[in-house]
């Protein structure tokens, strides 16, 4: 296995992944707390250290139009964004996916006005998960290099664009000690991109994007649905290919001390690293706890977390956004998950963090113990003055 | 035309047939019907170029390119063609009346 | 190009029959004609729109190259998209074609929705073509204002009525707007002058960088006239000067269309349904106000064709 240990931020590994995967074309808007990934990344193509064509973009609306127009000619493309510029691009999101044009992107996870927040909290991309891309969310900047490259090669695999998520501020400006693999080996890994429908293939000339009316658009949509679904095992298929050279594996989600676990806690991004230590501070004094960290949450594998969560007696899903008006979006999900497998236990939902408020250890302690005492509330907020 | 089922069409709405209009036979809309006297043509290619449906084929080469019958199929009636014919060789008839004595 | 070129240039179909267009429509024509000025392959994206809808409905396409459509603001973007890969791809060597790139958008996707896209890729220097053709509103949901409709024009979200006649607002001026970003080319043009339009466009091909054509379309629907009279309206848009024809190369100004005598614009504003309400004696004073905008409008532009 060969590596160079790098000491950066999360925004500086994505920069990495990208610079190792060196697409055709990128087209990128401002936004904090993303500009670190772009700012890298041109410094890159300033020095020809990528051959990429940088468009800077006058809005991410743009942005993600070029990189549509880009995508639709063959050339492999990626951006970067957060809160409002992905919400900008809200529309073109749709379109890419309708498409089937592998476009992946860098989301730095930041609060959605208003009011005006920069700080993290996942309601931005949590705000787009029906539009049909594929959601990997990262714990560390480590996971993040990593989870871009599988991203990459699984989006053009299955021609669905793709998202990797990770924490603003907290992992995007958090330095750490990231292993960058090989350039050789990622390069082979990621291989060449051959799209079938290019607009670039004059002699064979297709239309791209027309009105689809009551006859034909459903038929299309499913597609889509069905795409979506098969994505998960070529996320497992192109995980293990990924693994021959990081010798790590990739899954859907990882459990951490949940064999045994009584009470477990489930999270995402860098909340479950901070919950890694609340377990382990428990379990030296004896306590059964355990977490649940989801990488993969669109497509979102209901079989496979319903029987890894079926026999844990309570449950607390921590939520980094709200879906006002019905339940937040994680626990949804899970509670959908534990029908489906007749759970008998208890699932609470807590909204945390909003606009960057921190989470600290001994709150996700605090909740364990309630947890294991018994004394949750169905639905709460950590961190919050009432 | 049969309707095609999802797992029969491309992905994403591709259309990879180019001009796959030409299956569409917009002849149909007519209400009047282009009647066009080819002695007092002058070939001037005015109705050429200026109908929007493409709907009068042309032959020959350079100068001496001749338009020919207006192709039916295509046809919408709009009388772009009647109108800016400077010798007004063109006249548009009711479709209906043309179509019984013309049998098409 | 004379009429008997662009004719049997348009032997070669790029767009082909079959579209849904209203009978009589202008932009079919437009479109044709341009892409018919260079013998190049050509990639086209266009904005939502008349002509994006009525030529692209699944399954049919009357696109005999390669088209794009991604949503109705982002032609231009979506072009440069394009654009980028091209070049991204020909420097590795993976595409060996000289193609060119052109984008289409009606007043709608490009005086307004469409602008600030337009803006950015004028202003990153893509080599792309942009054609507006101009039919002045919203014609594809239902004839509603745009900042392209001209003053005193009754719309459906501007209708003529007991308070207020129409549109308020004159009609903004895109061209000099991309004048304004330095780019290489600039012109208007008219559906009813092929031969100054084609020149135009043949011109803009052969400029490497971006380019912008506005083309005026009369709409028999919008504009309400018989649908036969679609190049007699342009016509007398164009002779009443309400609507000139000029280019602009590299900042330079050059009147390209001169009408011989003076035409007054109500000769142009009687003959669609679209003004009628300003024929009433109460309005007149509209009408007058139209025929100065267009002196004025047309003094400016003198002086810039000398300048």
């Amino acid at each position: 296995m060969k590596y160079k240990i790098k000491a950066i931020t999360g925004a500086e590994a994505a920069a990495e992944a990208m610079r190792q995967i060196n697409p055709d074309v990128c087209a990128a808007y401002p936004i904090t707390p993303q500009t670190n990934i772009m700012e890298k990344f041109a410094e890159f193509v300033a020095d020809g250290i990528v051959d990429t064509e940088l468009i800077r973009v006058e809005s991410e609306h743009s942005a993600m139009s070029c990189c549509v127009g880009a995508s639709a000619a063959g050339a492999r493309v990626m951006t970067a964004t957060a809160s409002a510029g992905l919400a900008l691009m809200w529309e073109i999101l749709g379109v890419a996916s309708g498409l089937r044009l592998p476009i992946v992107m860098e989301i730095v996870n930041r609060a959605l006005s208003a009011p005006i927040n920069i700080h993290c909290d996942h309601s931005d991309s949590m705000g787009t998960r029906d539009l049909g891309w594929i959601q990997i969310y990262s714990e560390n900047a480590q996971e993040v290099y990593e989870n871009t490259l599988l991203a990459m090669k699984l989006a053009e695999r299955v021609l669905l664009p793709a998202m990797i998520c990770q924490d603003g501020f907290i992992t995007s400006h958090g330095v750490e000690n990231v292993e960058i693999f090989d350039d050789k080996d990622i390069k082979e890994f990621i291989g060449k991109h051959k799209y079938k429908h290019s607009l670039l293939d004059v002699k064979k000339p297709v239309t791209h994007g027309p009105l689809q009316l009551q006859d034909y658009y459903f038929e299309t949509k499913s597609q889509q649905i069905t795409t979506m679904e098969k994505a998960k095992n070529e996320f497992i298929k192109v995980g293990k290919e990924l693994s021959k050279i990081t010798e790590k594996r990739y899954y859907f989600f990882d459990g951490y001390k949940l064999n045994d676990a009584e009470v477990a806690i489930v999270t995402l991004s860098s909340t479950a690293g901070t919950s890694k230590v609340a377990v382990d501070n428990l379990r030296k004094k004896g306590k059964k706890v355990g977490l649940l960290k989801i990488r993969l949450f669109r497509p979102f594998p209901y079989k496979e977390i319903g029987k890894i969560l079926k026999n844990i007696k309570n449950i607390a899903v921590l939520d980094r956004s709200a879906s006002f008006g019905t339940n937040p979006p994680i626990f949804s999900e899970i509670k959908n998950a534990l029908f489906d497998v007749g759970y008998k236990g208890k699932v609470h939902s807590y909204i945390f963090g909003l606009g960057g408020r921190n989470i600290f250890v001994s709150d996700i302690e605090k909740l364990f113990i309630r947890l294991l005492e018994n004394k949750v509330r169905d639905h709460g907020f950590i961190g919050l003055r009432k | 035309m049969k309707l095609k089922k999802a797992s029969e069409i491309p992905i994403g709405g591709l259309i990879d047939k180019a001009g796959s209009s030409l299956d569409f036979k917009t002849g149909e809309w007519r209400s009047f019907r282009p009647i066009w006297d080819k002695e007092r043509c002058i070939n001037c290619m005015l109705c050429v170029i200026y109908c929007p449906d493409d709907a009068i084929p042309t032959e020959g080469k350079g100068n001496e390119i001749k338009r020919k019958e207006t192709d039916l199929d295509y046809c919408k009636g709009c009388g772009i063609c009647a109108n800016i014919c400077p010798v007004k060789c063109i006249k548009m008839e009711e479709e209906s009346k043309r179509k019984s004595k013309d049998n098409k | 190009m004379n009429y008997k070129e662009l004719a049997e240039r348009l032997r070669t179909k790029k767009i082909v029959q079959g579209h849904r267009s209203c009978a009589g429509c202008g932009f079919p024509i437009i479109a044709r004609a341009v892409l018919a000025s260079t013998d190049k392959p050509v990639v086209v994206s266009s904005a939502t729109g008349c002509l994006e809808v009525t030529t692209t409905i699944y399954p049919f396409t009357s696109w005999n190259i390669p088209f794009i459509h991604s949503a109705f603001e982002n032609a231009a973007a979506t072009i440069a998209g394009v654009e980028t890969a091209y070049r991204a791809l020909r420097k590795k060597g993976k595409i060996k074609d000289d193609i060119k790139f052109v984008a289409f958008g009606g007043d709608g996707g490009t005086y307004d929705i469409g602008l600030q896209s337009l803006s950015g890729a004028l202003e990153r220097g893509h080599d792309f073509l942009y054609v507006c053709y101009d039919n002045e509103a919203y014609m594809n949901t239902g004839i509603q204002r745009s900042s392209a409709t001209p003053y005193g024009a009754s719309t459906t979200t501007a209708p003529a009525g007991k308070i207020h006649q129409g549109k308020e607002e004159f009609k903004k001026d895109l061209a000099r707007i991309c004048v304004a970003h330095n780019i290489p080319y600039v012109a208007q043009a008219s559906v009813s002058n092929l031969p100054d339009l084609t020149e135009k466009a043949k011109k803009a091909f052969s400029i490497k960088g971006p380019k912008v054509l506005v083309v005026l379309q009369p709409c028999t629907l919008g504009w309400r006239y018989p649908s036969d009279k679609t190049i007699e309206i342009a016509k007398l848009a164009v002779e009443s000067r309400f609507w000139p024809l000029y280019e602009v190369e590299n900042g330079k100004y050059r009147l390209t269309y001169k009408p011989s005598k003076f035409v007054p614009v109500a000769e142009f504003i009687k003959a669609q349904g679209r003004f009628k309400h300003l024929l009433k004696p109460e309005n007149k004073h509209i009408i007058e106000k139209i025929q100065e905008h267009v002196d004025s409008e047309w003094e400016k532009l003198m002086d810039l064709c000398k300048g």
